[in-house]
């Protein structure tokens, strides 16, 4: 096993993102949930840093660097604000299907705005009749006149209000065996048939809009139609492991530093029977169950995302590691209010909000019985 | 004005966020810094977020300069991610334990051998010694005009500089010339976020090490051997909480605290 580091450039960009958290978002974090309100105008500054558009090549605006470094953006904002976190991490999940699967022209048309961060991304999959049943998409697309015409509705969709470009997957035929197949859409914001809906109102990952989308004879042009009709499928499942379950990972691990970090200080500082609780066996015992847990999601998180970036096939990899560290950082946080006591439900302490959060993760992207049948399915073939 | 050659001292100091790890040398009285992870001194950030918007204005040059070991060289490289053109660290085993004067001099060496510039600025102190003695220092040394606490700086085309320093009841309004080495204030300017680009560009960016040789130093004068300043016998305050009744009528109990808080130096 090789010694586990992260290079220069890596440990810079840790400092670089922690700095603007830390100053930017940190002091909102509690306000985004409270409102559930995405702070657009942050988002705007960390695309002109560079932050949004990490995983574009340089040749379409952004960075063209990997998911090893998107994924301490993504740490690094979730230690404060995962719900700030999950907007961005959905953003990229938009431009990494673009990114895969767009034709030179779509590329050169989307990639440089949303990069940047002067446009938000999305990724439209999910329906009423389920997420992880892809094959259960009831929403259609009918080629008339030379348009595609679309019709369902999307539900739990991230990004749902806000996103300027969002890629809408919808059933458009049959294959050879007679299944139906799916074929991917961009969709731009106030396209003709295409709105937003009912925004849901989440109890964690406050801050990124979840709701409906909906589609009435919205009209597509065969430009718009992304990685070839009848592709939806495999482009979705493919990005949503890829970007979408190791997004949920790096998030789940910025959850767990909170836990740690927050139990950390308030051991030291919160003093009973004349003495700092952290001296309490008791206490050091939970500190450790947090740091056990937060460094065994941190090594699966990288781990996976590392044998992504080099180009691997690591499906049950990335299930693993999304699977461990969002029921990690649930475990965590519900230690970390165990140990804080009556301050630990309080509001003026962000825990609560991280144990809301943690919750929230495991539905995102697949939940954790998808996780281990994905786990299963690889262990077992 | 030809463009604006400019230094910009900066200093890796402890990471505030590990102060509570801190330990110092019970022989030397010297803060073990082997460990600790470092940041670049925050006031030296708005040093030279003021030398890259007086670049942007008159273009130029930046170069930092740092006296430091070799493991703080990414640390220095951040500020090459901010947008420094290139670093030189001044790094040698003789300047260890160096005082803000030992300090002063390698710096001052560091900025004679890249070429005198048009300009140095520093933060006005740091973080860790938090002595404010350097920027000044540095001036004298370079037998140059020098200010520090300066939180408002203005260098017109024809190279007057006109600046503003931070006093104890306000500020003073001065005028003069370059060469100059001026002491920023944290007050002058809000240092830029780092950028990814940036960052990816600071990774090619020249740096440049420079040993006691190298600047032609006597090694008397530096590090340890050449420190006028030594650390004193540290000790930790006892503080303690005291109480005092006292009873009488409230003008000349008024005047009992008062003559109690002279004595023992609340008061002047």
């Amino acid at each position: 096993m090789p010694e586990f580091t992260f290079s220069p450039a890596q440990e810079m960009l840790r400092k670089a993102v922690r700095e603007f958290v830390e100053k930017e978002i940190e002091p909102i974090a509690h306000k985004i949930d409270a409102e559930n309100s995405c702070p657009m105008d942050v988002f705007r500054k960390m695309g002109a840093l560079g932050f949004a558009g990490v995983i574009v090549p340089k040749e379409y605006g952004g960075a063209g660097l990997g998911l090893t470094e998107r994924a301490i953006i993504l740490e690094e904002t979730a230690r404060h604000a995962a719900g700030f976190a999950m907007t961005l991490m959905t953003h990229q999940l938009g431009i990494e299907v673009l990114l895969s699967y767009g034709s030179e022209e779509q590329k050169r048309k989307y990639l440089p705005e949303l990069a940047s961060g002067k446009k938000l991304g999305g990724l439209a999959v999910t329906e009423p009749s389920g997420g992880s049943d892809v094959g259960g998409q009831q929403s259609t697309g009918e080629l008339k006149d030379g348009k595609w015409v679309l019709n369902g509705r999307k539900c739990f969709i991230t990004n749902s209000s806000e996103a300027d470009v969002c890629v809408v997957t919808v059933r458009t035929g049959e294959d050879a065996k007679g299944r139906p197949s799916f074929s991917a859409f961009i969709i731009e914001k106030g396209t003709p048939g295409f709105a937003p809906g009912r925004e849901e109102d989440k109890f964690g990952l406050r801050g990124s809009g979840t709701g409906d989308l909906s589609l009435n004879n919205c009209q597509a042009g065969e430009d718009a139609v992304l990685g070839g009709v009848g592709n939806g499928t495999k482009m979705a499942l493919a990005a949503i492991s890829k970007v979408g379950r190791t997004g949920m990972s790096a998030i789940s691990v910025g959850i767990l530093r909170g836990c740690l970090e927050e139990g950390v200080r308030f051991a030291k500082e919160r003093v009973l029977y004349g003495k700092p609780i952290a001296k309490l066996q008791a206490i050091q015992l939970e500190i450790a169950r947090n740091r056990v847990d937060y460094e065994a999601a941190r090594l699966l998180t990288y781990y996976a995302i590392g044998l992504k970036d080099a180009g691997g096939s690591c499906d049950a990899e990335i299930a693993t590691a999304k699977y461990f560290s969002t029921e990690a950082a649930v475990r965590a946080a519900k230690r970390t209010m165990d140990l804080m006591g009556g301050y630990g439900v309080v509001n003026d302490y962000p825990v609560g909000r991280y144990l809301r959060d943690a919750l929230a993760t495991i539905p995102s992207g697949g939940t954790s019985h998808v996780m281990q049948l994905v786990i299963a399915g690889q262990t077992l073939a | 004005m030809k463009g604006l050659n400019i230094s910009v001292l900066v200093k890796p100091v402890p990471d505030p966020g590990c102060y509570e790890s801190i330990q110092i040398d019970p022989q030397t009285g010297i803060l073990v810094r082997e460990g600790l992870p470092n940041i670049l001194n925050p006031a030296d950030k708005h040093a030279l977020e003021a030398a890259l918007q007086l670049v942007e204005q008159h273009s130029g040059r930046v170069v930092m300069v740092s006296m430091a070991p070799p493991n703080a060289l990414e640390t220095v490289k951040e500020g090459l991610a901010m947008g420094a053109d290139e670093a030189w660290l001044l790094s040698d085993r003789a300047f260890a334990g160096a005082d803000t004067l030992a300090t002063s001099r390698v710096l001052a060496a560091g900025i004679k051998k890249l070429g005198l510039c048009d300009l140095v600025l520093a933060g006005s102190e740091s973080a860790d010694g938090g002595t404010a003695h350097v920027p000044s220092q540095v001036g004298e040394i370079l037998g140059i005009s020098h200010l520090t606490n300066v939180t408002w700086l203005n260098i017109d085309t024809d190279a007057n500089v006109r600046a503003r320093m931070k006093m104890e009841n306000g500020y003073i309004e001065v005028e003069g010339a370059l060469p100059m080495v001026i002491g920023v204030s944290r007050g002058m300017n809000v240092p830029r976020y780092t950028s990814l680009p940036g960052i990816l560009a600071a990774q090619d960016k020249p740096v440049k090490v420079l040993g006691l040789n190298n600047l032609g130093l006597d090694p008397g004068s530096v590090g340890l051997a050449g420190s006028p300043t030594q650390p004193g016998k540290l000790s930790r305050p006892e503080l303690k909480r005291q109480g005092e009744r006292l009873e009488g009528e409230p003008a000349e109990l008024a005047k009992r605290i008062v003559a109690i808080m002279r004595s023992s130096g609340v008061l002047s």
